[in-house]
């Protein structure tokens, strides 16, 4: 394309930005003397502005579609790259530790409950990574997951005075149950429709939650909710803040430790046959159904651990914490990451959970700039941050 | 001698279309067999019958895949694919479907899904049974596509491969299954000559080192009356004619049904 077709392209659509942001930026109605203020420099920014952006951006996706079929073959980012690198696993996983035992002791308790949250998001998004990045099944009620966990462990504790370490695995249990229950009538869907039915899924969960009354306790939730304990030693506030800080690691680190052995196993193999292509899968052998409820059923455990551990840390739940708007942030850390990649997921968890936080000053800006920031990574790097990489196996004769 | 596979009058209808039109076939032991007809005469419609894609309307599939006289006789229709499969059934298709975000390695993997056993647990805790299981999987691999001659693409995505090697590698893939019947739709589809005739060699030697039996659906015709011993055509879904290369070439109701495509290459 030419320079003056360029030209007369963002030309274009700065008039039309102009326009359209015309009644906003430029008119203001003066209240007090019912005047009109006519502010033109406004409009002069606008155009300003959006002719350069449009510049910017058609010469980024220029780039971008330059770049895609080189990229396929050698283009492993610097990211993925060090990853790989055996060399720099070791003192990696070094560093990473000592940051993550000291930093309760470095920063605050606001600091370190932010942090808690956000590692919790970090389980919620991995486990969605089974179903999604790996099994390649869009579901999108994944909250509802979330909510059997933390209700199991709220209302076992309410009713049966079941503690926090025996709740755990029943919570993940239960929402494995409940995984194959939404699993089984939705076997031959896919996709979009996959992801309406169990977007309908979740809601029933929280409508539930939030009508049974005598069951759920409904929008008023379940207060005082035990932290947990530890061999029944009576902790101060700011202690068990710590401790469920180390909780939650530990809990990731088991996390990131089964779903790699998942990933590069038989049955992760299986999945992702079965993402790709289900009728060639089926021929190779593979059971579609027992495969797929295998990934709904391991996804929705670990949505259902991270559940039982967010009751405890919160101390009150009510339906509230598990609406749609979880499960899309879920679906984003999933996405934004790079599906299937560990990685990438952890990245995209700590990202979306941490910046909003730190970013509250902006206010409803943060929703724009997340939003803007999705569609971006959409269109430039479809693959998420960091792009999973495939094994590669071994043979020596 | 039992034939390994039996097709007793199967009939397969899309509503008021039929596709499959009461059609014998049988394949014995090691035998390559070809079954051929112009476009939309229903050979792929007979391949996703016999593989549990669909269930026939009507009729029989019997296998027997020892071929022995007094090996047991099996009734596969209605059975799902992955269970076909497992019976020792494998299959290419006419349009690729390799799995993409794979590489080839792995593709060739999955085809062992059906002949290893290991599960969540085994995944998780990688025992010596899932660790020797897995490195079998490998070896197995690795010496497939050596006799496939795809050992360079090794670590490869899939469909980063030439076409014509991405045709083989779903060869590789379906022999990872240990199938005593291999069912080939168009293999040499869309490969140059050379490509031909090393796919040629290959199906040979697959036959004569692994006494796999091998139904074929082929256009290449040259391909077709070089490979195989018997020939099915059929035409809108009826078998037209059967018989050895020679006594097809010959025949006039086939000629006719090809009308001035070339038969006797
Ligand atoms: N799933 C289906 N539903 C309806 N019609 C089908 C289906 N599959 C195949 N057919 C029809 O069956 C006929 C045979 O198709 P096919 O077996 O693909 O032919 P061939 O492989 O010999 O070219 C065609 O008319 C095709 O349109
Ligand atoms: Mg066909």
């Amino acid at each position: 394309m030419t320079a003056k077709q360029e030209l007369k392209k963002s030309i274009i659509a700065s008039v039309w930005f102009m326009f359209l942001t015309f009644p906003i930026m430029v008119i203001k109605v003066n209240t007090v003397t019912h005047t009109i203020d006519w502010r033109w420099h406004n409009m002069a920014l606008v155009g300003i502005g959006s002719f350069f952006l449009s510049m910017l951006w058609r010469y980024l996706l220029k780039k971008k579609e330059e770049g895609g079929k080189k990229e396929k073959k050698a283009g492993l980012s610097f990211i993925q790259r060090l990853l790989q690198e055996k060399q720099f696993a070791l003192p990696g996983i070094v560093i990473i530790s000592i940051i993550t035992i000291l930093f309760p002791h470095i920063f605050s308790m606001y600091q370190t409950n932010i942090m808690t949250s956000a590692l919790i998001f970090v389980v919620l998004g991995l486990g969605l990574n089974i179903v999604i990045g790996l099994a390649g099944l869009l579901v999108l009620g994944y909250a509802a997951f979330f909510a059997v966990g933390a209700y199991s462990y709220a209302l076992l504790n309410l009713h049966y005075g079941v503690g926090f370490w025996v709740a755990l695995p029943i919570g993940g249990i239960l929402a494995a149950f409940f995984g194959i229950l939404l699993g089984y009538p939705v076997l031959r869907l896919r996709g979009d429709y996959l992801a309406i039915v169990t977007l309908g899924f979740g809601e029933i969960i929280r409508l539930v939650l939030e009508n049974w009354n005598e069951f759920s306790f409904g929008p008023s939730g379940i207060k005082n909710i035990p932290k947990p304990g530890f061999l029944g030693i009576e902790m101060s506030m700011q202690t068990t803040t710590i401790y469920v800080f180390y909780i939650v690691v530990l809990l990731v680190v088991f996390t990131i430790f089964v779903i790699n052995r998942l990933k590069n196993s038989r049955i992760g193999r299986a999945w992702t046959a079965l993402k790709d292509d289900e009728i060639a899968s089926q021929a190779m052998g593979i059971d579609k159904a027992k495969t797929k409820l295998r990934a709904f059923a391991l996804g929705a455990t670990w949505a259902g651990m991270a559940g039982v551990v967010f009751a405890s840390k919160t101390t009150f739940i009510n339906p509230a914490s598990f609406t749609l708007w979880e499960s899309v942030i879920i679906l984003c850390t999933v996405v934004l990451g790079g599906m299937g990649s560990i990685a990438g997921v952890i990245a995209g968890a700590l990202l979306l959970i941490l910046l909003p936080e730190y970013m509250r000053d902006f206010g409803e800006f943060r929703m724009i700039t997340f939003g803007a920031v999705l569609i971006l990574m959409m269109i430039f790097r479809p693959g998420g941050m960091i792009e999973d990489v495939r094994k590669t196996y071994k043979f020596e004769k | 001698m039992k034939p390994i596979l039996e097709v007793k009058s199967m009939t397969m209808d899309f509503g008021g279309l039929r596709a499959i039109d009461n059609v014998d076939l049988s394949i014995e032991k090691g035998q390559i067999v070809a079954l051929i007809g112009p476009n939309g005469a229903g050979k792929t419609t007979f391949f996703n019958c016999i593989t549990g894609i669909y269930t026939p309307t009507h009729g029989d599939i019997y296998i027997s895949p020892n071929g022995s006289e007094d090996g047991k006789n099996e009734r596969i229709n209605g059975l799902k694919p992955n269970i076909v499969t497992r019976k020792g059934l494998a299959r290419t298709f006419q349009n690729i479907r390799l799995f993409t975000s794979m590489t080839v390695l792995e593709n060739v993997m999955i085809g062992c899904h059906a002949i290893t056993k290991a599960g969540i647990m085994g995944a998780i805790f990688r025992g010596a049974s899932t660790k020797s299981e897995e490195k079998l999987i490998v070896e197995k691999s690795y010496l497939i596509l050596e006799k496939i001659g795809l050992s360079k693409y090794v670590d490869e995505l899939a469909v980063n491969l030439p076409y014509g090697a991405q045709r083989r590698l779903e060869i590789a893939r379906a022999l990872a299954t240990d199938p005593f019947l291999l069912l080939l739709d168009e293999p040499a589809a869309g490969m140059n000559p050379q490509e031909t005739m090393e796919l040629d060699e290959l199906i040979l030697k697959i036959r004569n080192s692994e006494g796999i039996s091998i139904l074929l659906i082929e256009h290449d015709m040259k391909l077709v009356m070089s490979l195989s011993e018997k020939i099915y055509v059929v035409d809108y879904g009826k078998k037209i004619a059967e018989g050895t290369p020679e006594e097809i070439r010959h025949n006039p109701v086939v000629i006719k049904a090809y009308l001035g495509e070339e038969v006797d290459a």
